[in-house]
């Protein structure tokens, strides 16, 4: 495929911004967790990209972490969603204040 | 290149798909098809393992783990009040952070010397399965990892230690009907109007 890399570096560069417009706008914990998947998985893609370019894989070796962040993110990011659900049988994000400063 | 196109207005469609729906469990299938299209990518891209761990993971772990939470969240009462439309509020500064942020990245993408890449052009495109001279592949993603790559590799380990030990703690305890103590010494259990109330996390 004779595809240059920009056009890859954009593609992500818009993937990431549609993850940060749903961080922002939405307000279920669980569409936001997604959102930060997928702002995860946009830079994925800049980052195999680069990797393909320079022809080094050190860039698949970090894809490969970041691909364990985003498991233990989602992991950790569940176990708090279901700990404040427990407590208040309301979740949202606006609404879950109590650390408010 | 039009493979290219395809995939790329595919992924951007299941991205949009997967920020817009109202339910949780619309936004997990947008989020799958939205892997399943980068796994795609990243086979395009020579990088066949990572193409295939993607799916494992991702499709197969992480989603499952969302999927179990709504699922959980969603036995009992319905969990997501609808409360008002909070979008008109936050949309003039939503557009203005993104397309601020998007700015800085277009600009820098638009100025780096892209062109001057030395883009590789297999000579093999289809090599031996696992095969370590060929790029992307098993064998030779497994050499990196093992041999000049090993620090991030056992990295890995202490974040997976550190999420298994930190979920424990957050949503291991806690359980309502516990009838033991939380250092394991057994207390009378309690009926339902001992127990502690319910505290509204409001803002009060």
């Amino acid at each position: 495929m004779d595809v240059d890399i920009s056009n890859y570096v954009a593609l992500s560069a818009v993937m990431f911004f549609i993850g940060v417009a749903g961080v922002i706008v939405r307000r279920n914990p669980l569409i936001v967790l997604m959102a930060i998947e997928l702002m995860l998985n946009a830079a994925n893609l800049a980052l195999v990209a680069f990797s393909r370019a320079w022809v080094n894989n050190a860039g698949h070796i970090f894809v490969f972490l970041v691909i364990t962040v985003a498991a233990a993110e989602a992991a950790i990011g569940l176990a708090i969603v279901v700990a404040v659900f427990r407590r208040a049988k309301n979740v949202d994000v606006d609404e879950v204040a109590r650390l408010h400063g | 290149m039009i493979l290219f196109y395809v995939l790329a207005v595919a992924l951007i469609a299941s991205a949009v798909f997967t920020i817009s729906q109202k339910s949780p469990v619309y936004s997990v299938v947008g989020l799958l098809a939205n892997f399943l299209v980068l796994a795609a990518f990243f086979v395009t891209l020579d990088a066949e393992f990572l193409g295939v761990i993607q799916i494992v993971v991702y499709s197969g772990a992480i989603l499952m783990l969302f999927v179990f939470v709504i699922a959980l969240l969603s036995s009992g009462i319905g969990p997501f009040a609808e409360g008002p439309n909070r979008l008109p509020r936050v949309l003039v500064p939503a557009l203005l952070t993104v397309l601020i942020a998007f700015g800085f990245v277009a600009y820098g993408a638009l100025h780096a010397p892209m062109g001057a890449l030395p883009v590789h052009t297999p000579t093999s495109t289809l090599g031996p399965v696992g095969s370590a001279n060929v790029f992307g592949s098993v064998g030779d993603f497994g050499a990196a990892l093992f041999t000049t790559q090993l620090l991030p590799f056992e990295v890995t380990a202490f974040i997976l230690m550190v999420a298994v030990i930190g979920v424990v703690l957050i949503a291991g305890d806690a359980v309502p009907q516990t009838t033991r103590g939380r250092h394991g010494v057994r207390r009378k259990r309690r009926t339902v109007k001992e127990r502690e109330p319910i505290v509204k996390a409001g803002r009060s």
